[in-house]
């Protein structure tokens, strides 16, 4: 562990490099399918075999998919665009070149805005998004004196988004990674999924004195397939190189694995002149130019994003930012929110219910709440029910609410079939409360005497006696009443 | 421009060309012939001037995003130097 003087004497200075496979159906410069889990080496085409003579052609897809992206992060869009071929061999990469964006990425600077533990908000500002396509994938198995290589996610389109190196701490790295997940998911072009690989994250980290405007030799740690395994790779990665500057050891220029079984960063290679990709602009495809006209339309089709989400559920529906923040992390649960305001007008208890009841059946059952059982419309009503005093809070999510679930029947025929409504007869609970006196004389002589909190106790027996169904405001008035004329 | 025998080696490790020390000098001639013919074009100020990185002014040409059928799995592998049923296989290569 790192001494606290060189602790408090360092900063880390950390770039991220997300790589997100866009949803498209077909690949970015080809017409075979994007599907993952296929046969290997069924989604492929001359084109993306790199066979000489073909020719790539640009999916219009994809590049709307990069620029909503550009315009969720408030990027400027590159209105003249060119390719350019990324030179190194790899089995992997059939050409013996990647087309990426090197020049010219379709989207510049930008940022993205965080939230952290402590409430506190960081602007993360990023540098570019850039469209390239994915390699194919090399499996290695144990015992097998050769490497095998699947082409089916080769060509398939990607963004890479890249930041400046202007983050602090592995909690402002998960955190960005978490917002930048969120937004491809609202926008609809990736699922985010770090565990398959349709998302992977680099880092790059350095350390440096504090204060400092130098900033340290940086490492790129890779293989990091979950938000959490790259806020715990970053850690560990800040400390080794404090050790080893605190030891005297200068900090190599190199890329490291991370291995999520004991939290370490290995070194893989040495960075030296032997990466010279050598870019040059791509002669096969022509240049793509963003009109006005394209990019408007790409903005009117953008769906409304978190953070507009966020601000409307607070200043509009007057939830707490706390509610806003959990309603607002899927677009799906935003949804269905908002449609439940579209039939109440009791907007916290619509974020409670959605919130817990709702959010606790979907982890139970691993449901996703597209195909959750009870509709907004359904669960507004069950709020009105409330509301109108006809059944209690207690009633309606133990008793109600489940039966929903089971029989999607609306809350107040459930209500009504299984007897359910609150009594508010004044005279049936006039009889209860006239029992529950009876049955406890010493009790009410105390009370008459002063012992004004046994009030508590009577409204208790007769919620008990009615089956927790007894009006309380009604209640309340009646016991009142007859005690005093006792 | 002069083009030692470290860039000659460099060149030639990325390109994964491979010769022999005799052949050295004769590639290091040759490739300083291609430099210096390439050099003439410093005789013109170009500063004023955007690259050409295409031969045709035609700009968008783009596709729908539509799947079409893939070449057969058998077809896709038939080239390749070693092969099993489903993969291209390769010489070990670890990182």
């Amino acid at each position: 562990m790192p001494s606290h003087e060189i602790r408090s004497a360092y900063e880390a200075v950390i770039g991220l490099e997300v790589h997100c496979q866009l949803q498209t159906r077909s690949k970015v410069f080809a017409s075979d399918a994007v599907v993952f889990g296929s046969q290997p080496n069924t989604n492929i085409s001359v084109i993306t075999l790199g066979h000489p003579g073909t020719l790539p052609k640009l999916n219009r897809t994809a590049v709307e998919y990069a620029i909503r992206m550009g315009l969720a992060c408030s990027c400027e869009i590159s209105r003249y665009n060119i390719f350019d071929r990324k030179n190194y061999f790899y089995p992997d990469l059939p050409k013996g070149y990647q087309l990426t964006q090197d020049k010219t990425p379709i989207c510049r600077k930008g940022s993205v805005t965080v939230r952290l533990k402590d409430g506190s908000h960081r602007d993360v500002i990023m540098n570019r998004i850039h469209l390239e396509e994915d390699a194919g994938k090399s499996i290695h198995l144990a015992g097998e004196p050769d490497t095998l290589v699947d082409y089916n996610r080769a060509g398939t389109a990607l963004i890479e988004i890249v930041t400046e190196p202007v983050i602090r701490t592995s909690e402002e790295a998960a955190a960005y990674l978490t917002e930048i997940r969120k937004l491809v998911r609202y926008l609809d072009i990736c699922d985010g999924n770090m565990e398959e690989g349709s998302m992977r994250c680099d880092a790059n980290i350095s350390i440096m004195p504090k204060g400092s405007k130098v900033l340290g030799t940086k490492v790129e740690v890779k293989n990091m397939n979950s938000i959490r395994n790259v806020q715990r790779a970053i850690d560990h990665e800040i400390d080794r190189q404090l050790n080893e500057t605190e030891k005297g050891n200068a900090i190599f220029s190199e890329t490291r694995t991370f291995d999520a079984g004991n939290g370490q960063t290995y070194s893989m290679r040495i960075k030296e002149t032997m990466n010279d990709y050598r870019y040059f602009p791509e002669p096969d495809l022509a240049p793509l130019v963003v009109s006005e006209e394209w990019l408007e339309s790409i903005r009117a089709a953008m769906p409304s994003l978190p953070q507009e989400l966020h601000r409307r559920f607070v200043n509009d529906y007057g939830l707490p930012d706390y509610d806003a923040g959990v309603l607002t992390d899927s677009r799906e649960t935003a949804d269905y929110f908002e449609e439940v305001c579209r039939h109440t007008k009791n907007y916290k208890a619509a974020s409670n219910w959605v919130m817990t009841a709702v959010k606790s059946v979907l982890n139970e059952r691993n449901l996703h709440i597209n195909d959750f059982p009870v509709g907004a419309r359904e669960l507004a009503g069950l709020i009105s029910l409330v509301d109108s005093g006809k059944v209690n809070h207690t009633i309606a999510s133990q008793k109600i609410f489940p039966l929903m679930i089971q029989h999607g029947k609306s809350a107040a025929a459930i209500a009504e079939e299984n007897n359910l409504l609150l009594q508010s007869d004044g005279g049936i609970l006039q009889t209860l409360i006239n029992e529950v006196l009876l049955s406890n004389p010493e009790k009410v002589k105390e009370f008459k005497k002063g012992k004004k909190a046994l009030l508590g106790m009577f409204m208790g027996e007769v919620m008990k006696r009615s089956g927790g169904k007894a009006d309380p405001k009604l209640t309340t008035e009646l016991l009142g009443k007859t005690l005093k004329e006792i | 421009m002069n083009a030692d025998k470290e860039t000659l080696r460099r060149i030639a490790h990325l390109a994964r060309l491979d010769f022999d020390e005799k052949e050295e000098g004769k590639m290091l001639d040759s490739l300083n012939k291609i430099l210096t013919w390439v050099e003439k074009l410093n005789e013109i100020d170009t500063s004023q001037v955007e690259p050409l990185t295409h031969m045709t002014d035609e700009v968008n040409v783009l596709r729908d995003d539509e799947v079409k059928e893939p070449l057969p799995h058998d077809r896709g592998l038939l080239n390749a130097p070693d092969k099993d049923q489903d993969y291209f296989r390769v010489p070990k290569v670890l990182e």
